[in-house]
């Protein structure tokens, strides 16, 4: 782990998770989850579906709500539903399973609707910045049509560029390859992984082992509402150490 | 069958004709402009809101328009409000379709995926940026039908307006009558100025289905 060259300025983790608990209904889908997330840190959330991890995930700018706990970003602990919260979550960028563009928006609109609607910047800026991020994710060709002109992978990519343009602290991906067709996969995974590289932080949520192994600074593997295991992706992959995370990872890595 | 229009009797058709238009334009506008409030209130998280539109909507839809018309025209002047009495049948025409209005926006509002307002939310979108910026505009357009249905009943539900001495085409129709045309006649002549109103309207929502068409 490279995690001991992190400066005075960084050494506070920026997403803290403390004791958190959510039922959903009966369904204790979060149990006592302690959590912390370091400026620059790519955390991969694995595990069975029902695990929890989504839901994690989601509670992080508090699309889920907690029952107990706390969660802070960068030291401030989320505010309840309201401007406060809304303000916060311009700082994480989230990306979605499936994709949720705004359907009657064009690309580059979806791109620039948040900056120019919560950021207050002047338009002709926001259409600069979306362009140059439709670039970069390798869109900007696309700009003028609408989401449901363009292939699953094109959307998500596009989602990605949307989350970015409010320039985030901590992007959080619930799924993001989950809905696509395996041909796709890949140009969603390059993206995130020279965000990952660029010192971006990031939560992912995801059964792409290659993408763990490749891009993740921490392996979490959950199970039934806990954090089970959590390790670097090289020891987790190779040594997993609990009977739940060797039972998984046979199931997924051996057909 | 005879004939209608004489001694100055086609201004007074269309005089009646243009009251009809004027009223229904405004009243529609006002609905639009009230559903949508309502329907915001009706998908608000607070609840006191919510109860507003929800008792503002079983009211008004629930209540027949004339009676709602008796209740505007001598209700509001008990209570000190006084206007003339096309204002009066604005007020009353616009809170009956409004709720109407509401409850169409609103069934296009669940229409909307859950997805729409959790990714406008995470982008730091308030409550009501998220409504008018992103769920609004996509269940406008998937309503439209209905939505067309709601206004073309208006112009013909306001003819109730000119049996509250507000001069518009059914108070033509009246005035006609007393003065002994053919009945049939008479109503021939302002059915088809409601039909033309209607049929404009249809148009109009027609050309905003195709100019609006979501693809999802």
């Amino acid at each position: 782990m490279t995690e001991t060259t992190v400066s005075d300025s960084t050494a506070a983790p920026l997403v803290v998770l403390s004791g958190v608990n959510k039922h959903f209904g009966a369904l204790h889908v979060l149990q006592d989850i302690d959590l912390e997330i370091r400026q620059g840190e790519v955390v991969v959330l694995i595990g069975p579906s029902g695990s929890g991890k989504s839901t994690l995930c989601r509670t992080i700018n508090r699309l889920e709500t907690i029952d107990s706990g706390a969660i802070s970003i960068d030291g401030r602990p989320l505010p309840a539903e309201g401007k406060q919260l809304a303000k916060l979550r311009a700082e994480v960028g989230m990306v979605f399973q499936s994709f949720n563009l705004f359907a009657h928006k064009t690309v580059l609109e979806n791109v620039v609707l948040g900056q120019v609607k919560v950021r207050k910047i002047a338009r002709p800026e926001a259409e600069k910045t979306a362009h140059a991020l439709l670039e970069r994710v390798g869109l900007a060709a696309h700009a003028a049509k609408y989401p449901a002109q363009l292939s699953g992978g094109q959307q998500q990519r596009v989602a990605i560029a949307r989350a970015l343009a409010m320039n985030p602290k901590v992007m959080l991906f619930d799924e993001p390859t989950s809905a696509l067709d395996p041909e796709m996969i890949n140009e969603v995974l390059e993206v995130m992984r020279s965000l990952a590289a660029e010192g971006m932080t990031m939560v992912v949520v995801t059964h792409e082992m290659g993408f763990a192994r490749s891009a993740a600074n921490r392996v979490l593997f959950m199970a039934d509402g806990k954090i089970v295991e959590e390790n670097t992706p090289e020891a987790f992959f190779t040594a997993p150490r609990s009977d739940r995370a060797k039972d998984f990872l046979s199931k997924i890595l051996h057909h | 069958m005879g004939r209608l229009f004489e001694n100055g009797n086609l201004e007074l058709f269309r005089d009646g004709f243009l009251q009809t238009v004027e009223l229904s334009a405004l009243s529609a506008l006002f609905a639009l402009l009230l559903g949508t409030l309502l329907a915001a209130f009706r998908v608000s998280p607070v609840p006191v809101l919510r109860v507003f539109g929800t008792v503002w909507v079983n009211t008004f839809r629930n209540t027949p328009l004339t009676v709602l018309f008796f209740a505007v025209v001598f209700g509001l002047p008990r209570l000190g409000v006084h206007f003339d009495n096309f204002t009066f049948a604005v007020i009353a025409l616009s809170a009956y379709t409004g709720s109407f209005v509401c409850e169409v926006l609103r069934s296009g509002i669940n229409t909307v995926q859950v997805g729409q307002a959790e990714a406008a939310r995470s982008l730091g979108m308030t409550f009501s940026q998220t409504l008018t910026q992103v769920v609004l505009p996509q269940a406008a357009r998937t309503v439209l039908g209905p939505m067309s249905s709601v206004f073309i009943a208006l112009p013909r539900n306001s003819a109730i307006a000119g049996a509250f001495s507000v001069s518009e085409l059914y108070h033509f129709q009246q005035t006609m009558t007393d003065l002994g045309y053919g009945i049939f006649l008479i109503f021939f002549w302002v059915a088809l100025a409601y039909l033309f109103l209607s049929a404009c309207v249809a148009l109009i929502f027609r050309f905003l289905e195709t100019r609006l068409a979501v693809a999802r």
